[in-house]
């Protein structure tokens, strides 16, 4: 009887898979997703309206379903970990209720993921940013090049600057910060290295107050153009806008915070990546990948505030670096 | 570049910065001062600073009164604080233990709530820079010290009045009292229990002030968590500070003008790493403390709870 009915399940499943072959052929570019609709849980380390990190793998969700349809993709997700020992309890719950990818947006739930992936061996893990995957074959790893939008928004920066003189607030030099400013600096010297760009870090991604009297610093020492990374920002932003400073912004489109000042952000597309993890859980990959959101495979846009008004040429020069970052014939060092 | 740092620009950058860094720091110091002079140890600052901050936010954000902001961070302050009292005085809890919770529960309840309520980062119009006739108009000093908002001269004033009430008046003398030695004071008919209320429904509502002071007056935006570890640096001031309004004027100037010098060297590009330069101020305050703590000796009672005998 249990024979049979396992051989009649199987046959069962042959059909349902042939026909919805044939009913529906997938496109080649987009992931093949089944009916049952696909459920991921998503752990981040801050609130997902941060206008900075944990915001872009939200809006990266938001997306997706648009993309491929409500039905077709179902997620939860866990705000505010900051604590890793709460996202680790997270991690595993969300494992055990059988979600079917599990997607850690922080570099420090490293350990966490490395933990408990092994536990669950059919389903995906992802962590980022990160370029780690352990060795197992159900941890995917994603980072973001964000080197490459740094030195376009640098390139932009410089051709704005009258004072030649550029303030960054950074957070820990570390991670993505740190990647994304070296290449802001980077971005500057190519334009034109007398520029003069100051980098502090404050050393903490909360303290609103500290950045905002870091970009007074700046201010009164000379510089007309801000940048800087991590959700403490806000603070920094707001000081620009009452000194008319330009800004630069990273991690999520800052425009509608101050529309004055902002000139470009550099936005993350991790769809991008998500929808390569879906293709590949589809041929029966669960991990083991490294992915990189960059300029050329979309996974990193800048937005260019359009109502702005900034020299002519600003704009064209940004397209351009944009350009040769992709086709490479420009290196960022 | 070290010759950089003396030129007028930096000093008067400095001195200016840490004005504005100390502001939140002299109101929940001195707030914690009372709670500490009367016997109770409030570990909640940090919370209470971080409800108060959001709601003085929502209530700019929503109706744009800010008369109408500080009366609901008052309100809220004073809840805060009257649940502190509850629980320590009332029930007796241990107010180390009470204190975290509290800070865990104004921390959680002030993300749940900007989540629920309004879920984006948006800016404000707080208190405007208030210009002092004819001061605001001396060189340099007008600039620092005359060219503020309304909460930064408040948060100034509030140390001569605090040191007032603390020492020239009977409700001073009974705070005192009732924090070096209770039993003695209920004896005299001072009531123990009345007096820490009071002292920690104050500390609640100076709390929340401080937090108001960021949100809608320094800063103009509410952000999660944003008071990232303040209200735990204004409890470590009231030790820094001996107790003292004008000890804690001290330590809220020096570490707010020292966390203002290290980012001064660090935008002059004097080649210090960045760990160390932001680990200055807390350094100062470590070294500082323990040699205080020498000389200095804090309220009897501190954190002992009382219970009437007989």
């Amino acid at each position: 009887m249990n024979k049979l009915f396992r051989m009649l399940s199987i046959v069962l499943i042959a059909i349902l898979a042939l026909s919805a072959c044939t009913a529906a052929p997938a496109q080649p570019e987009e992931p093949v997703v089944g009916d049952e609709p696909l459920r991921i849980a998503i752990v981040t380390p801050s609130n997902i309206n941060d206008l900075a990190f944990s915001q872009s793998i939200s809006d990266a969700m938001i997306a997706l379903q648009g993309e491929l349809g409500k039905d077709k993709i179902e997620y939860v997700y866990s705000e505010n970990m900051f604590v890793v020992d709460d996202a680790a309890a997270a991690i595993r719950s969300y494992a055990q209720q059988g979600y079917d990818i599990i997607l850690a947006h922080g570099s420090q739930y490293g350990s966490s993921v490395q933990e408990i992936a092994p536990d669950f061996p059919d389903t995906v893990f992802a962590w980022g940013t990160t370029v780690d995957t352990f060795g197992q074959s159900n941890i995917h790893a994603y980072e973001a090049a964000s080197d490459q939008g740094g030195f376009v928004n640098g390139v932009m920066a410089a051709l704005l600057t009258k004072t030649k003189v550029i303030g960054v607030v950074g957070p820990i030099e570390t991670g993505d910060a740190k990647l994304y400013i070296d290449g802001f600096v980077a971005g500057v010297k190519s334009v034109d290295p007398t520029i003069d760009v100051r980098v502090t870090y404050i050393g903490s991604f909360s303290d609103v107050a500290l950045a905002a009297e870091a970009a007074t610093t700046h201010l009164s020492a000379g510089a007309d153009v801000l940048t800087g990374s991590a959700q403490m920002v806000i603070g920094a932003i707001g000081k620009a806008q009452e000194a008319g400073a330009y800004w630069f912004g990273t991690q999520a489109d800052q425009t509608s915070f101050a529309p004055d000042v902002v000139v470009a952000s550099q936005v993350y597309h991790w769809e991008v990546i998500l929808k390569e993890i879906l293709k590949m859980k589809a041929e029966g990959v669960l991990g083991g990948v490294e992915f990189a959101a960059n300029l050329e495979n979309g996974g990193q846009v800048i937005k260019i505030n359009p109502d702005i008004p900034i020299p002519e040429g600003v704009k064209e020069k940004a397209n351009e670096v944009i350009q040769g970052i992709i086709d490479g014939s420009i290196t960022i060092p | 570049m070290i010759k950089d740092l003396l030129s007028a620009t930096v000093l008067i950058g400095i001195i200016s910065s840490g004005i504005r860094l100390a502001t939140p720091y002299l109101y929940a110091s001195i707030g914690e001062m009372f709670g500490q002079r009367s016997g109770v140890l409030n570990l909640g600052v940090e919370g209470q600073m971080l409800l108060g901050s959001f709601v003085a936010y929502y209530v700019v954000l929503k109706t744009g009164n800010l008369g109408l902001a500080m009366l609901a961070t008052i309100a809220v302050g004073a809840l805060m604080g009257l649940a502190m009292g509850f629980v320590t005085i009332k029930l007796q809890a241990t107010q180390g233990i009470a204190g975290i919770g509290f800070y865990l529960f104004g921390m959680g309840m002030s993300n749940l709530l900007f989540q629920k309520l309004i879920g984006v980062v948006e800016n404000i119009n707080g208190f405007p820079t208030l210009k002092i006739p004819l001061l605001g108009d001396i060189p340099v000093i007008g600039e620092i010290f005359f060219r503020q908002n309304l909460l930064v001269y408040l948060a100034f004033l509030l140390v001569p009045v605090a040191w007032f009430v603390l020492n020239k008046t009977t409700l001073g003398l009974k705070i005192r009292a009732v924090g070096e030695n209770p039993e003695a004071a209920d004896s005299l008919g001072v009531s123990v229990t009345r007096i820490r209320y009071f002292t920690v429904t104050l500390g609640g509502i100076l709390s929340s002030i401080a937090g108001a002071a960021l949100s809608i007056a320094l800063l103009n935006v509410f952000q999660q968590n944003m008071t990232a570890g303040q209200g735990f640096i204004a409890v470590a001031l009231v030790y820094f500070g001996s107790w003292k309004p004008n000890g804690i004027l001290t330590g809220a100037l020096l570490f707010s003008m020292v966390n203002a010098l290290q980012l001064w060297i660090q935008v002059l590009g004097i080649p210090i790493a960045s760990e160390l330069a932001v680990m200055m101020p807390y350094i100062l305050t470590i070294v500082v403390l323990t040699l205080s703590l020498k000389k200095g000796k804090g309220p009897s009672a501190l954190t002992k709870a009382f219970e009437r005998e007989g």
